[in-house]
């Protein structure tokens, strides 16, 4: 017989921690698609993609039922269209397939309108990058990425400077929307190929044809499991932190596995990620408090997060046949309640967040800045966000948002999962010429690190 | 195929009865009942076969669910691999 205390410590997990499966993400391949012909390739996209994922969201239900776990998205990743539109041209039609798609199936979001240019544009990759506001305004439910740079290729410094150009454009033509658009929008260094998390969704080109990715959550469950240990030293921490997400990974792996059985279509991976939403008790910022912080932000920041972040890879990683994506803590500044509060009562930066991307999963991530944030000072955010990532060997990624018509000290509110996030000052001084140089920078050592 | 159901509320006559009947009912058999009274709260776990289910198995579920909240209870009915991979190694 099942122990009691464990059954009830998961129904705990659930109903009071948040606990909960964060998406299955559903990816596809549609180079098979490709056409010189865009209307006829778009024919090829949509009817693979609804023959695909057709019983992906009542699967997906199905399974929430059976195991008495809530899966909150449902999606679809895709190849990154730059190449499927390569033959044919016209993007935004593209665009408009995959938002087709999504009304089609009920995923709640589709990403990969994106192009892979860490070192040169290929033929279809500027027409795309540059027809995103467009693609963005015109769909609801399609997110776009872009991968400016590698630890092997170095940095696309003329990516770098055309992606702020492109981000500041997404927020103004979404303006009246809580300038949705750029929200829609990721800036990569070394981007994953099998992240199931939107907005930086894609499916690379060395997956399956069609495959099953998952995204687990639960700082809430992380937070509630060192509250119950006030007086434990790090090490003890640490050790709490990877027991919790070795059981948060399980159940992702279990999902995962069922939903890939039932789909007939392979598992791809875990992505055991900390992702919080602004629900009251589900922020990564709280975490780092319940370890000793006054406010997230404080000196000690850097340390406990990279703690935590190692943590829950160790725990994970035992726990599932298959991990991969962006795996760690996620820092995204308007979906974390925490996160908020420390930026409102002055406990954290853009500067600190920076710094606290070295250590963690991801990136620069949900964070409001000015509206009159000149394009090339966003540009000089994805270099200065790229480097950490390529000399570090990690994914980085940018999502900033500049709250066109707002300055310091507002709020541009987006709403469910998306929260609102205070807009957040950044440097006044100009790297104007920096960005205007273009060119590259070279691929950095791999030995030699100190 | 098993399940668990766990009942999570205020203790009262005829929890473990209104339960079982509905698992009767469906032909659904208990296999292991154990329960506990953790100050005022009513915790009880029950392991169920429901291979032999007459009904479909989220039905099943919803049916107990929403007698639990005529009693007043919390009741979650769970696919018992769930904690088999949680909490086993």
């Amino acid at each position: 017989m099942l122990n009691t205390g464990d059954i009830l410590e998961t129904i705990k997990m659930i109903q009071e921690e948040n606990l909960d499966i964060r998406t299955i993400t559903m990816g596809i391949s549609l180079l098979d698609c490709i056409d010189g012909d865009a209307n006829r390739a778009c024919g090829k996209v949509y009817e693979k993609m609804m023959r695909k994922a057709e019983n992906l969201v009542k699967t997906g239900e199905e399974i929430e039922k059976q195991y008495g776990i809530p899966i909150i998205n449902k999606r679809i990743s895709v190849t990154p269209i730059a190449m499927v539109s390569a033959a044919s041209g016209d993007p935004v039609k593209y665009a408009k397939t995959l938002q087709k798609v999504a009304e089609g199936t009920g995923v709640n979001y589709i990403g990969g309108y994106s192009a892979l240019v860490h070192k040169g544009f290929s033929a279809g990759d500027k027409e795309l990058i540059e027809s995103i506001p467009e693609a963005l305004a015109e769909t609801a439910n399609v997110c776009s990425s872009v991968n400016i740079g590698s630890t092997k290729a170095g940095i696309n410094m003329d990516a770098v400077a055309l992606m702020g150009n492109i981000i500041r454009q997404a927020s103004e033509k979404t303006k009246d929307d809580h300038c949705f658009g750029a929200a829609k929008i990721v800036v990569f260094c070394n981007a994953p190929e099998d992240n199931p998390f939107m907005a930086g969704a894609f499916h690379g080109v060395g997956e399956y044809d069609c495959e099953i990715n998952v995204g687990v959550s639960g700082p809430g469950v992380v937070r509630a499991a060192l509250a119950k240990h006030p007086d434990a030293n790090i090490s003890e921490i640490a050790d709490v932190i990877k027991k919790t997400a070795f059981k948060i990974t399980r159940m992702g792996q279990l999902v995962g596995t069922e939903a890939s059985k039932r789909l007939g279509v392979p598992f791809g991976i875990v992505d055991l990620s900390l992702a919080p939403t602004p629900a009251v008790g589900d922020s990564v910022a709280h975490i780092l408090e319940e370890i000793g912080l006054e406010s997230c932000g404080a000196h000690g920041t850097t340390a406990c997060l990279a703690m935590l972040n190692d943590a829950v890879k160790k725990g994970g990683v035992m726990a599932s046949s298959h991990v991969g994506g962006l795996s760690g803590a996620f820092i995204p500044v308007s979906e974390d309640a925490g996160m908020i509060d420390a930026v409102n009562r002055g406990s954290l930066s853009l500067e600190k967040l920076e710094a606290m991307t070295a250590v963690c999963s991801v990136g620069l991530d949900m964070i409001v800045i000015p509206g009159d944030t000149p394009a090339d000072t966003i540009s000089a955010i994805i270099a200065d966000e790229a480097a950490i990532g390529m000399v570090n060997s990690k994914t980085t990624a940018v999502r900033v948002i500049p709250a066109i018509g707002m300055k310091e000290g507002e709020t541009l509110e987006f709403g469910g999962l998306f929260g609102s996030g205070p807009v957040m000052p950044v440097s006044k001084f100009s790297s104007s010429k920096f960005i205007s140089r273009g060119g590259r920078i070279p691929a950095p050592l791999q030995s030699l690190k100190n | 195929m098993r399940a668990v159901v766990a009942v999570i509320g205020k203790d009262t006559v005829g929890i473990l009865a209104k339960v079982s009947g509905i698992c009767a009912e469906h032909k659904a058999n208990v296999m292991d009942v154990t329960q506990t009274i953790m100050q005022d709260l009513f915790a009880m776990t029950m392991l169920i076969e429901i291979s032999g289910l007459t009904i479909d198995y989220i039905d099943f579920a919803d049916k107990l669910v929403k007698a639990g909240n005529e009693m007043g209870l919390q009741i979650h009915v769970m696919h018992e691999d769930i904690f088999n991979s949680m909490h086993k190694i």
